[in-house]
């Protein structure tokens, strides 16, 4: 058993889909009450590290315990324990929003006294009163996804795990979403929400920043923003910006696009900012202004994924 | 479970018609189409005596429903010629000598011939021409009658093939519906969600079938009303006896579409397999069109573990023969070991993994 004030604990967690490692050797320690993101890009391994934890999927080795239980010995145990959204819109969208509820709440076996009361909850969660005979494929998709999520929290479990549950909602329904994951978050109930969107990172208490299968960087949006990026960071305004980025190849230690911008991390034995611009003006491109900036969450998951290949090509 | 099931087959209004009008027409289409009722055989006729008695004779083939005369011959060679043009499948030679015969003997004989290429065809078109001859007035019978035709008096194959079709039409159904509601969820991603919740597989099973049992007793009431009142096959046996039996087999047709449904995660998948193995054993290898003692050894042994051969058998002899349970312990049991079986390896098949 793990200690008691951990919701969730992964040691060594892989899974192996034939030649293909999805999770590789992953570590994870999440305290009750904790809103961790599991942040990296698609193909990460996020889903298949939360289905894991869920009972979902057989580990190919390593363990993990979920609410205190097993999750290979006793996935039922732990399904009783968590609420799980998964990736895949997944309500039944030819019944009504009652319907729905009505269902999970007798699949999640809530009693029957106590159901109004959460179905209520869960109604005004999503922002639904008055449309709860609506049929749920007619409702827009922020609603389906707080709709979604109303369901998955019916029988109050202390740990929700979330697969990128703001995917394909608009911005607005998805700032509401998050409200709501921090309304949960200060009940007590721990979150594990995968997403890609590096915005959403900063609302988490930590992040678990995951790339190839494995957990890359683990901390606070802060802490992982003072991460030292070896060397100086600058922004680059010029174009083309594609052509930048192969042409400081091997000159600096990171470079990459950032919106309409290059940002690029120094080398503190090779060029400084002036000769930079030096460099691409030889080759033709047209600068604009070079500046010092401080990282963004963005800046440490580009250096951090890439130092991640870095090491695959090594090893 | 039930309940939301229920809901969403009630929320598709098509599917829902599409399961009751399907078995409605299945049941025209087989028990028209298949009807091995074969009318109007083509007949030559080839009268060598041409008499008054020789007529009256030719007469009842030309009255019959079953034949008709394609070509009237005026030699024996015309027969072969005839049949080698596919113009006729059989032939009526009366001989010159009928009448005479007749008078003298009380017996007297005429020949039949028919083109065996089809041997089903040929089977039946013989059948009737002994029976038009058992019931010319005219004349004593030259051709004995084959026991087969003890329970079916008419020698209509309707009320042969009817019950048959209920079996195909429930196997078919009932094996589709079902082979659709699993693959149906993981299709739309409803299933991860659902496998993470606590329900447990049993409750997916009973869940999952109750509302298609119920629509399986329905189809089944629409067959037995349709075989009764609209193709006139007698009902002879209990309704008791038919309940118990149909709900067996509605049980086995249920199971195999859940199996399906379980390993296959695609509908189209899923309904593709079912059609597989409710359609061809059904219909081939159930005795439904073919019967069991006259294929070859080895497909016999396969038809014991085809499931709707036992419940054909049943509800012939619950029609035809106005069978009980008792006279029936034999299929009815091994439908039972069946029905035992499936929902055990149903019961098991369905993990609540991803892998």
């Amino acid at each position: 058993m793990s200690g008691e004030s951990k919701a969730i604990v992964a040691q060594g967690l892989s899974k192996r889909f034939q030649s293909f490692l999805a999770v590789d050797n992953l570590d994870l320690e999440i305290a009750k009450g904790e809103v961790v993101g599991f942040i990296g890009p698609n193909g990460a391994g996020k889903s298949t590290t939360l289905r894991m934890l869920c009972g979902l999927l057989r580990p190919s080795s390593g363990k993990a315990h979920v609410a205190g239980y097993d999750v290979e010995k006793d996935p039922e145990a732990v399904r009783e324990h968590i609420g799980y959204m998964s990736q895949k819109f997944s309500l039944y969208n030819d019944l009504t929003v009652r319907e729905n509820l009505r269902f999970f709440g007798g699949i999640y076996r809530v009693p029957k006294k106590e159901f109004a009361g959460r179905m209520n909850f869960a109604v005004s969660m999503a922002g639904l009163e008055g449309r709860e005979d609506m049929l749920v494929h007619t409702l827009a998709g922020g609603w389906k996804q707080r709709l979604a999520l109303g369901c998955a929290i019916l029988h109050r479990p202390p740990i929700l795990f979330l697969d990128e549950p703001t995917s394909g909602v608009e911005p607005e329904a998805r700032r509401r979403f998050w409200d709501l994951i921090h309304d949960l978050a200060s009940d007590g109930v721990t979150i594990l929400v995968s997403t890609h969107y590096m915005d959403e990172a900063e609302y988490c208490n930590r992040i678990a920043l995951i790339n190839r299968g494995r957990l890359v960087a683990m901390g606070s949006p802060g802490e992982l923003r003072l991460r030292d990026l070896g060397g100086k960071l600058v922004e680059i305004a010029c174009s083309p910006l594609g052509a930048a980025v192969n042409a400081l190849a091997g000159s600096v230690i990171e470079a990459a696009i950032f919106g309409d911008r290059l940002h690029a991390v120094l080398d503190p034995n090779g060029p400084d900012g002036e000769e930079i611009r030096k460099l691409l003006e030889e080759k033709g491109m047209n600068v604009g202004a070079i500046r010092m900036v401080s990282p963004s969450l963005e800046d440490v998951f580009v250096r951090l994924v890439s130092g991640g290949k870095e090491e695959r090509v090594l090893s | 479970m039930a309940y939301k099931e229920t809901l969403q087959i009630r929320r598709d209004p098509r599917s829902l018609a599409i399961a009751l009008l399907m078995p409605l027409m299945q049941m025209l289409m087989l028990g028209y189409g298949v009807s091995l009722d074969i009318k109007h055989v083509p007949l030559c006729l080839y009268d060598q005596e041409n008499s008054q008695n020789s007529r009256l004779l030719a007469d009842d083939f030309v009255s019959s429903k079953w034949f008709s005369v394609s070509r009237v011959l005026t030699s024996e060679e015309g027969i072969r010629d005839a049949m080698d043009r596919g113009e006729c499948v059989a032939a009526l030679v009366i001989p010159s000598n009928f009448s005479r015969r007749l008078a003298m003997t009380k017996r007297a004989s005429v020949q039949a011939i028919f083109d065996a290429t089809d041997v089903n065809t040929t089977n039946i078109a013989l059948g009737y021409a002994q029976g038009i001859m058992a019931r010319t007035s005219t004349l004593p019978s030259t051709v004995d009658f084959e026991p087969g035709t003890w329970f079916n008096e008419t020698l209509d194959s309707r009320n042969f093939i009817i019950p048959g079709v209920i079996a195909v039409i429930l196997a078919l159904v009932g094996a589709q519906l079902t082979s659709l509601t699993i693959s149906r969820e993981w299709e739309r991603g409803t299933m991860e969600q659902l496998i993470s919740t606590p329900i447990s597989a049993s409750e997916v099973l009973v869940g999952k079938l109750i509302p298609y049992v119920a629509i399986g007793f329905i189809n089944a009431g629409f067959c037995l009303v349709s075989a009764v009142y609209w193709f006139g096959v007698p009902f002879r046996g209990s309704m008791g006896t038919l309940f118990v039996t149909t709900s067996l087999f509605i049980v086995v047709v249920l199971g195999i579409g859940y199996l399906i449904s379980v390993r296959v995660r695609s509908q189209l998948g899923a309904s593709q397999i079912a059609l597989l193995v409710t359609m061809l054993p059904t219909t081939l290898l159930s005795g439904y069109t073919f019967p069991i003692d006259q294929m070859p050894q080895a497909i016999q042994a396969i038809s014991l573990v085809v499931y709707p051969r036992y419940f054909v058998t049943i509800l012939r002899a619950i029609f035809l023969k106005g069978s009980g349970l008792d006279d029936l312990w034999m299929p009815v049991s091994g439908l039972a070991i069946y029905a035992i079986v499936i929902v055990w390896l149903a019961s098991t098949a369905f993990r609540k993994r991803l892998d």
